[in-house]
Parts: C-alpha cells; sequence; structure tokens
C-alpha cells in the first residue's frame, strides 16, 4: 500500500494538541533570569536620556540596560535581502540609542529572577523623549520635506525597483480599445501565530558556547545571523526550534530580543528567558501588507487582455528587516496571474515609515498581486459587460500551452485551469446562483447577493539558489535531508526544514516509507535542531514539501540504491538481477532469494559480510537546489450576503478547487486550504493594524484586532484538480498559502459584486459592516 | 499580559468579605468570575491593592422564585443561567441574551453578578436587566439594600454599589407572556456588541400593549430606548414598529471606537431596535 496519498492522522498531533509538548516558554533551566523589554510609547522621538538605576534597585533585580550599555554587543539586525544595489539601508539596533522609530522600539531591557518582578521593574526605568514628528502616509513621505524616518539617510525613499517586459505599455495603452486603472489599499495585518514569541538562552559553564531556544521558523538562517549580529563565533552557537506554535512567515525573522537574550545570557553568564505577552507581540513583532497599488489594465472590447501597468508603494516600516524589502518583489512576477498578455510594467517603492516594521506574512507579495490582478479583472469585465469567469477564460493559458513562458518571464511548468475552473463552477452551482441574484435585485432586497471568483496561481517552491542570485537575495534555496537506517530496522529522517505546524514529521514519514519500504510508524523525523540537523535552509515560502519533500525522497532513494549492493552481495547475485518492492529486494525467478531493507540495515550494522569497498553504512544524505518555482493554482468563487441595512456580510457558500499537484497526505492538504482560507477571509471582512495620527497602534489587543474564528466562517467545499508538477520528482507544488492567496480578491469580489447594483463601486479591506453601511449612504447621494 | 502585584483575599462569608471590603477600601475589587477583571489586571488597567476572591462564599449562586419574582444569584454563571429552567420560564429574555455572552469557557466561568457590578455598557447583560426592570441586591455594613437597574449602572465600569458593598442577587420581575428577543450586532462571534437591543413585549388584543427596550453600547451605560417604548403601545403591524423604532437613539450618546462612529451606532440602533420589537411580538 502507498503510503503518499493516504490521509494518515498526524504523528505530532497527540503531543501537540494536548500541549504536553516543549514550548520554548516551558524551557527551564537553573538559575534561570527572566528578561523584559522597554518599548518606546512613541512613534517617533528623540531619546534624551535612559537611567535604569532606579529599576536596580528594586528587590529580585538582577540587571538592566539602555540601548548604549548594550550596544558594544549588539550590531545592526540583518537585512537579507538588498534588493537593489542602491537601496537605502539604514542601521537597525536591536535596543534604540539616540531614536525610536516606531511605537513598540525597544529602549531598555531589564532582567530579574521572576517575570512578575522583571515586568513591574519596567515601570522604574526612566526615559526622557523629545519627540519627533510621525511619518504615516506613504505618498506624503516621499514628497520634498517631508519628515524623515532616518534623518542620516535624507530620504524615506527605500527603493525603486522597476521590471518592464513586452512591448512598450504607453503604446500598448494607445491602441487599447479599453483601459481601466484602479487603486487598491492592502492594510497592515498582524500575524497572530497561536504561540507568541519566546526566546531562551542557555549559556554552557565556562566555555562561551549557548543554546538559543527559540520560537522561529529559521533556526539555522537564524544561527548565522546571530553570529553575525552578537560576534559569538557560530561554532559556538547552538539554536532549537522546539515544538513552534504557528508563525505564518512572522517567525521567518531575525528578532533584536533573540540578539538581545543572547547578548545579555553572555553577560551575565546565567540563562535568559524573553517570553513576549499578545499585546506585545502586536507591537514588535512584524506586520504583514501594508501597500497602495495603482493598477491600470489595457484590452479590447473583445476581453482580450493587451497589457497591465502596476505601482506599488510599499510601506516597509521604521526598520528593514530580514526580507523586509524582497517581500514585494516575491509578488512582482505574479501580477500578471494566469493571462496571457503582451505588455507588463511595474514600479515597486519601498518607503520607511515610523510603524513596525513588515515583512513576511502568509503568501508574502503574491496575495497582493493575485488580489490587485483578480479585482481588476472583475472590473474589466464589468466594463465590457461580460461575466467574470468568461472573461478569465477568454484570457488564460490553456491547458495544451503548458510549460507557458508568461509575460513576466517566469515558465509555468503544469496547470488546468478549465479543470479547476470547470469543477468549481459546478460545485458552485454558479448559474443558480446568479438567478438568485438576479431576482433579490429586481424585489430591491434588503439583504443583496454578491459572487466572487478568484482564478489565482502562485508560486512556491523557493528557490533556485540562482534565481536569488539574481533577485539580490542573500543565501541559497536548497533543502538537506539524510535518512538512517537504524541496526534494529527503524528510520531517523533529518530534514533541514523547521516545522511550526504544518506536519512535516507525519508527510516527511510517508514519503520515506513508500520509498523504503518500511511501515510509516517505524518513521522518525528529525528537525529544528542545528545539532541534530546540521543542515537547512528553513520553512516558509510553501517551500519544505517542495524542496524538503523532495530532499527526504531522494535521500531515501540513495539508501535504497546502497542497500542494494549489500543485498546483491549477500544474495549472491548481481544487481541488475535484484528487485525491490515493499522493502524487500528479491532475485528475479528464484523468489526465495530475498532479504528486507531492515536485514540489510542490520548487516551493515555489524559488517561482518560487506562487499569489499563498500563503506559500513547505508544511511544517506542528499541536499537538492531546485531547478525551478512551482505554480500551484486553483478556482475559487465565494458567495456572500450583504444585509444593505446593517451593512453586515456573512459568507453564504464558498468553494475552493486548488490544484496543488501530487498531494501526500489529503487531510493535511484540506487543513492547510481551510486555515488559508480563514486568513484570506480575514483580511477581506476582518482584520487591520490601525494606527492613529500620532502613530500608535489603536487595534492593539484581539478585542480591536478581530480575528475571525470558526463560528464567523462558512462551511467551505473543497476539492482539487490535479495535474503533477514536472519540476521536482513527487510531482508536488506547495499549498501552505494557497487558501490565503486565493480568498481575499473571491470575498471582497463578491461583496462589491452584491452592491454594484445599489452604485458601489469598490470597498477597502476590511469590508467592515460601518465601511458597508458608508459605501452604500455614499452612492445613493 | 503581566498583572501588577495585588494582595489577595478569600473571605468564607458575605459577612467576611463585606468586612474584608470595608478594610480594603477604594483600593479593593470583588474577583467573581475573572472574566472581566483578569484582562483588565493583564493588560495592566486597573491596579487594585486587594483582589477579593468571592468564588467560595456559600450561597450566592442559584436560582429561585419567590412569588412573582425569579432570584438569580450574583455567582450564577452565564452557563447555569441559560439552562436553569426557571430562568427559560419567567426570564426568557435573560436566558436568551446570555447564550450570546462570550464564549463557551467564557460562560463557564463568567456570572451574572459579576457582569453586572462590572458595569461596561457594551456588556449584553446590564442593557438586559434594564429592560426587566430587575432589583439589584447589595450586601453592605449596615445590611442589605435594593437598587433598581435604572439607578444601579452610574457611568462607564462605574455601578451604584459602594466600595464596601457587594452584589449578592438580581430579583426579576417574572415577564410570563410577553414576548421577548435580544438583537446583538457584533463583528465577529467572539466580539463585543457594536450595539445590543433588548426588547421586551407584552401584546394585547394583536397590537402591543406595553414595550421594554434596552440598549447595549449606546451610552456610557446602558439605556433604556424610552421614546420608542412611548411611541410603540397601540402599534399592530411592521410598520408601525419602524415608525416606533426610529427615535430608539434618540437620548442616546454612543460612543466611537473601531468598531463604529457615533452616528453608525445611532442607525445600527433604530434598525436592531424594529428587527428586535418585530422579533419579540413574534414570540410572545
Amino acid at each position: 500500500m502507498s503510503e503518499v496519498g493516504t490521509a494518515r492522522l498526524r504523528k505530532e498531533d497527540a503531543r501537540l494538541l494536548t500541549g504536553q509538548t516543549r514550548w520554548t516558554d516551558n524551557i527551564d533551566a537553573p538559575g534561570l533570569l527572566h528578561l523584559a523589554v522597554l518599548r518606546s510609547p512613541m512613534a517617533h522621538a528623540r531619546i534624551d536620556r535612559v537611567d535604569v538605576s532606579a529599576a536596580l534597585e528594586r528587590p529580585g533585580v538582577v540587571a538592566a540596560f539602555s540601548g548604549a550599555d548594550l550596544a558594544p554587543d549588539l550590531g545592526s539586525l540583518p537585512c537579507a535581502w538588498p534588493v537593489t544595489e542602491d537601496i537605502v539601508l539604514p542601521e537597525h539596533p536591536p535596543i534604540a540609542v539616540d531614536e525610536v522609530r516606531y511605537a513598540g522600539d525597544p529602549v531598555a531591557v531589564v532582567v530579574a529572577r521572576d517575570r512578575y518582578t522583571a515586568a513591574d521593574a519596567l515601570e522604574a526605568v526612566e526615559v526622557e523623549y523629545t519627540p519627533l514628528p510621525p511619518v504615516l502616509d506613504l505618498e506624503a513621505a516621499l514628497a520634498e520635506g517631508a519628515p524623515l524616518v532616518h534623518s542620516d539617510k535624507g530620504t524615506n525613499r527605500c527603493y525603486d525597483w522597476p521590471l518592464r517586459t513586452g512591448e512598450d505599455f504607453a503604446a500598448v495603452r494607445q491602441r487599447a480599445e479599453v483601459t481601466l486603472k484602479r487603486r487598491y489599499h492592502q492594510q497592515r495585518l498582524i500575524p497572530n501565530a497561536m504561540e507568541p514569541r519566546a526566546v531562551v538562552v542557555t549559556p554552557v559553564a565556562a566555555s562561551d558556547e549557548y543554546t538559543v531556544y527559540s520560537s522561529t521558523q529559521i533556526p539555522h538562517i537564524l544561527r548565522v545571523m546571530l553570529a553575525v549580529v552578537t560576534e559569538v563565533p557560530e561554532h559556538r552557537l547552538r539554536v532549537v526550534a522546539p515544538d513552534v506554535g504557528g508563525g505564518f512567515g512572522s517567525k521567518l525573522q531575525v528578532y533584536g530580543e533573540e540578539a538581545i537574550t543572547l547578548a545579555v545570557a553572555r553577560r551575565l553568564g546565567r540563562p535568559v528567558k524573553w517570553t513576549e505577552s499578545r499585546s506585545e507581540g502586536y507591537l514588535a513583532t512584524h506586520h504583514g501588507r501594508g501597500m497602495i497599488q495603482d493598477v491600470e489594465i489595457a484590452a479590447n472590447r473583445d476581453g482580450r487582455l493587451l497589457g497591465l501597468k502596476v505601482d506599488l508603494l510599499v510601506d516597509m516600516g521604521a526598520y528593514l528587516m530580514l526580507v523586509t524589502p524582497g517581500i514585494p518583489i516575491l509578488g512582482a512576477f505574479m501580477y500578471p496571474g494566469i493571462y496571457k498578455m503582451r505588455s507588463y510594467e511595474l514600479g515597486v517603492t519601498g518607503v520607511f515609515t515610523t510603524r513596525t516594521p513588515t515583512d513576511a506574512y502568509r503568501g508574502a507579495g503574491r496575495p497582493e498581486a493575485t488580489y490587485a490582478i483578480e479585482r481588476i479583472m472583475d472590473e474589466l469585465a464589468v466594463e465590457l459587460g461580460l461575466d467574470p469567469v468568461e472573461l478569465r477564460r477568454r484570457n488564460w493559458i490553456r491547458h495544451e500551452e503548458f510549460p507557458y513562458t508568461t509575460i513576466a518571464g517566469l515558465t509555468y511548468d503544469s496547470g488546468n485551469y478549465e479543470a479547476a475552473t470547470d469543477k468549481a463552477l459546478a460545485l458552485f452551482d454558479y448559474d443558480k446562483l446568479r438567478a438568485e441574484q438576479a431576482d433579490r435585485n429586481q424585489r430591491g432586497d434588503t439583504v443583496r447577493l454578491g459572487i466572487g471568483v478568484s482564478t489565482y496561481t502562485e508560486m512556491c517552491g523557493l528557490a533556485p539558489s540562482r534565481v536569488l542570485r539574481d533577485l539580490r537575495y542573500a543565501a541559497g534555496g536548497w533543502e538537506a535531508a539524510s535518512v538512517r537506517m537504524l541496526p534494529t530496522g527503524k528510520v531517523e529522517v533529518v530534514t533541514g526544514t523547521s516545522p511550526h505546524g504544518q506536519g512535516h514529521v507525519t508527510c516527511w514519514s510517508q514519503i520515506a516509507a513508500d520509498v523504503l519500504g518500511v511501515p510509516f510508524e517505524d518513521v522518525q523525523v528529525v528537525h529544528g535542531d542545528t545539532r541534530a540537523a546540521p543542515q537547512g535552509m528553513d520553512t516558509y515560502g510553501s517551500r519544505s514539501l517542495v524542496v524538503g519533500g523532495t530532499a527526504v525522497h531522494q535521500a531515501a532513494t540513495k539508501v535504497v540504491d546502497k542497500a542494494r549492493k549489500v543485498a546483491a552481495h549477500l544474495l549472491e547475485a548481481s544487481e541488475r538481477d535484484l528487485e525491490f518492492t515493499d522493502g524487500v529486494f528479491s532475485v528475479k525467478g528464484s523468489p526465495d532469494a530475498r532479504r528486507t531493507i531492515q536485514e540489510i540495515a542490520f548487516e551493515t550494522f555489524t559488517s561482518h559480510d560487506l562487499p569489499d569497498g563498500v563503506e559500513p553504512t547505508i544511511n544517506a544524505g542528499h541536499l537538492t537546489d531546485p531547478d525551478d518555482f512551482s505554480y500551484p493554482h486553483g478556482t475559487h468563487l465565494c458567495a456572500v450576503e450583504v444585509d444593505t441595512e446593517t451593512g453586515q456580510t456573512r459568507i453564504r457558500s464558498y468553494v475552493a478547487v486548488d490544484d496543488v499537484g501530487r498531494v501526500i497526505n489529503p487531510m493535511i492538504v484540506e487543513g492547510q486550504v481551510h486555515g488559508g482560507l480563514a486568513q484570506g477571509i480575514a483580511q477581506a471582512l476582518y482584520e487591520e493594524a490601525v494606527y492613529d495620527d500620532e502613530g500608535n497602534l489603536v487595534s492593539g489587543t484581539m478585542a480591536d484586532y478581530l480575528v475571525p474564528s470558526a463560528p464567523d466562517l462558512p462551511e467551505f467545499v473543497t476539492e482539487r484538480a490535479r495535474t503533477p508538477a514536472t519540476t521536482n520528482p513527487l510531482g508536488v507544488k506547495g499549498v501552505g498559502e494557497a487558501g490565503t492567496i486565493a480568498s481575499t480578491p473571491a470575498v471582497v469580489g463578491a461583496v462589491v459584486d452584491a452592491l454594484r447594483p445599489l452604485g458601489v463601486r469598490d470597498l477597502r479591506m476590511p469590508c467592515t459592516p460601518e465601511r458597508v453601511w458608508q459605501a452604500l449612504k455614499e452612492a445613493s447621494a | 499580559m503581566i498583572p501588577p502585584s495585588f494582595e489577595y483575599a478569600r473571605p468564607g462569608s458575605v459577612e467576611e468579605t463585606v468586612r474584608v471590603l470595608s478594610e480594603g477600601g477604594e483600593d479593593a475589587k470583588v474577583l467573581a468570575g475573572g472574566q472581566s477583571l483578569l484582562p483588565l489586571l493583564r493588560l495592566r488597567l486597573a491596579f487594585p491593592e486587594l483582589v477579593v476572591d468571592v468564588g467560595r462564599v456559600p450561597g450566592l449562586a442559584g436560582v429561585r422564585e419567590e412569588g412573582t419574582t425569579l432570584v438569580v444569584g450574583a455567582m450564577t454563571t452565564h452557563h447555569d443561567v441559560v439552562r436553569d429552567p426557571l430562568v427559560r420560564r419567567h426570564a426568557g429574555l435573560l436566558a436568551a441574551a446570555t447564550a450570546g455572552v462570550g464564549d463557551p469557557a467564557v460562560r463557564h466561568r463568567g456570572t451574572l453578578g459579576g457582569s453586572l457590578a462590572h458595569a461596561d455598557p457594551a456588556g449584553d447583560l446590564p442593557a438586559v436587566v434594564l429592560a426587566l426592570d430587575a432589583e439589584l441586591i447589595a450586601a453592605g455594613p449596615g445590611g442589605r439594600r435594593a437598587i433598581p437597574a435604572r439607578e444601579f449602572f452610574v457611568d462607564y465600569l462605574q455601578s451604584a454599589l459602594e466600595p464596601d458593598e457587594l452584589l449578592v442577587e438580581i430579583r426579576i420581575p417574572k415577564t410570563d407572556g410577553w414576548g421577548f428577543h435580544y438583537e446583538k450586532f457584533h463583528r465577529s462571534a467572539q466580539s463585543w456588541a457594536v450595539v445590543g437591543v433588548a426588547a421586551l413585549v407584552r401584546r394585547d388584543d394583536g397590537h402591543i400593549a406595553e414595550a421594554r427596550i434596552g440598549l447595549t453600547n449606546m451610552g456610557s451605560t446602558p439605556l433604556r430606548a424610552t421614546a420608542t417604548e412611548e411611541a410603540l403601545p397601540g402599534s399592530g403591524d411592521t410598520r408601525a414598529v419602524a415608525r416606533a423604532a426610529e427615535s430608539a437613539a434618540t437620548g442616546t450618546r454612543p460612543p466611537r471606537d473601531l468598531s463604529g462612529s457615533p452616528e453608525y451606532r445611532e442607525h445600527l440602533a433604530r434598525v436592531l431596535t424594529r428587527r428586535a420589537v418585530l422579533a419579540a411580538a413574534g414570540t410572545g
């Protein structure tokens, strides 16, 4: 029986769901001290004085440091993706020294015997500030004479990144029969992983060696970067990501608190812990999205697209963090979506503001791109009097055209937009809902029905290292795995990916079990510790299965190849005459001559009878660098009911047909789609990081930042189309972000579709009841 | 999310509670189910010196009848209120509204008395007891006194309870035969009401004879929609109810926050009042 394709229950769930596991905050150590961070209450100010002496006098307080105190031990936090040669790269001290640049910027730390004392002692730290003007509006920030976030840089413009492909857009625009221009706002989002961030650093006695436990997605990258920031030599640093409760990109980061905790543990020679509270995380953990999109599309009357022009103003926040400037670049190639056109022009401008830095959040650049193209396709359909599905059909890449090189220069290896769309339309009962919509409109019903469609694609499997070089990303995109056959026939898979909820232990077990022909239960997966799994590029961007899963598959295949040599020797047959099925080597034509792979593992362990020149192990490792990206796609349809009296939107039905290539575990795919949809719907209807005119985060707790939960969401209908990827041996495409990328435009499109007959042309996200009510009022005025 | 330090007392009787509160003065705070106080402590929005946990005080939970009055102990959890047959029979509005408070975890911990003493105008239950014309019984050093719901809610998070008084029970005139409905408008299942309307309607001969309407989150205290209450008697059809509901926001001063502007809340109050009254008139 094949493990791959089976809805295996997740091996990790028993302990994750019951909490019987080790989260970073559960880690204790003898003499553990607790660190608390004092943060700027202002968006922008000069620091005139920091005095920690009163805090030091509090009973139980062991140490307290200002930014200046720790500056000798801490370098600037790294930005690994300087997207252009002349990008403005400001210094980013882990604790501010002279100036604070967002509400939440660290200014001092207190270390105490317990967490309560540390939190209380923060109140005794005296800081004097001279307020400076906040920088909040992206357009105003670029104007001549605007107040500067980094006055030494002379500008708030971080970078300009242009892309022009195909025919000249200005020429295309001129001969186009129809052109449309729209401005879309991607509001800031707060990632909200279930487990807040936490760091524990334990020094190894008398040896200047440290173990850093962190709730991170990237233990391997973190080790390199912490060595650079703190100058603790890399070989004396071990980084462990214990079980991690979600990340969504927010833990794809090298945070100041990680460096500070290490530096303080080194100074004090004591283990130190820092755990963020939820409201602290709202200020201190990076945000996502935050972008103004000016989109122009040119087409003929028959609906055929000619060209697309996109200008982005992107809110970097106050500093450039690990991949802040690269997030819009991850979306840069995706604005044309699945459509054929002759001209594409993109301009990205990064802008500094006095807000929490932005960086990767589920989808990272691709949700923004998908939103822009899918929303303007809806508008174009209205302009042309075409059904939005029909307009898409007239423009998408046909199944027989794959592989297809898009106007943006990507080669989509596989896909079947027709199959996914037809399946979705049937499941959704599209025609019937359209009829009901027309009926409600005609009756003037106070509850209107709207239908939204999103035929998305995205780019997964980050990434071919050479492409990353061309994009000026500072690391590679490979992944590592090794497979160890233990003497008793059990298997250890070591992976360089770092799961934080995805289910890698289960999926990697399924992949290895199939290749090796061993039971699923006999496979253990080791991850998230730079000592146990020394090589890896970690987990983000739906890369783990596509790249890391491939590495597991290839390493396991090498194990079988090595075992084959030993088996041939023991069975006194030639390798060519051996068959390998379900974990058993047998000689063709002599079914009794057989050895299991477990037997070979034991024979190799004793090494009593190995062929000459064969090393005494069948263990194998593999590093893989992907040839190309993978391109999941799908068709999502959403029906909403909008109460025109209150402005409230209710999602009535939602159909998602996704093509994620070959499926390893359908239950896990289903879970990823559900969670992704919830987050995409959250952007459409619920979530927004709101700042006041002074630059204070107003949506500072979960009471004001609304994360929808199960009762707010409909029952999703999910199905799959199946076109295996051709860019990796597993045929997989990645599924971690698909739901988020696809759903936002489908939901907003549905709300606008419901209200269009009442004169509403567009709505800003999130489409809150009050915004809908306001839009209706303005439309009727 | 680390609360500031405080002293903790766990008295064993109402009398002892009152004594402890008297000694604690203005800086003492009663802890009932903890669903409002603990978040305030953890967000460092409240700094009591003494927290008086009444969780072990006997006799404060439970529901009983006294003639035409239903008596609900202050420490009765929301969960117990929702499933109590006496509450369902004689104060259906309270049962219906309580079923939508928070989530199951909150309803198993949170108490009716705690919710009322917290006096949050965005909470569902203050407007409900206001509409029910309940009396709130406070125990203090001088014995017990009854405070009408109309006088109990003084200002934002401020009740008529003295610092040395403990809310012990809520006395609700039975509303057998009245129609009721609580219309809660919130942005997500777990968020507070943007606006809520608690409606009680007594019908006579196909017309509305009497109506009582409590408004959630339309001012610094829960409010009665007095103008609508006065306009409703005699209403026999949807249009008449709608007309009366037009004055639902009269005299209110709704807050402005991320969930709504005052203007939007006034609009919602009108729409939701119409809906709540129509629903209540249909249930009686």
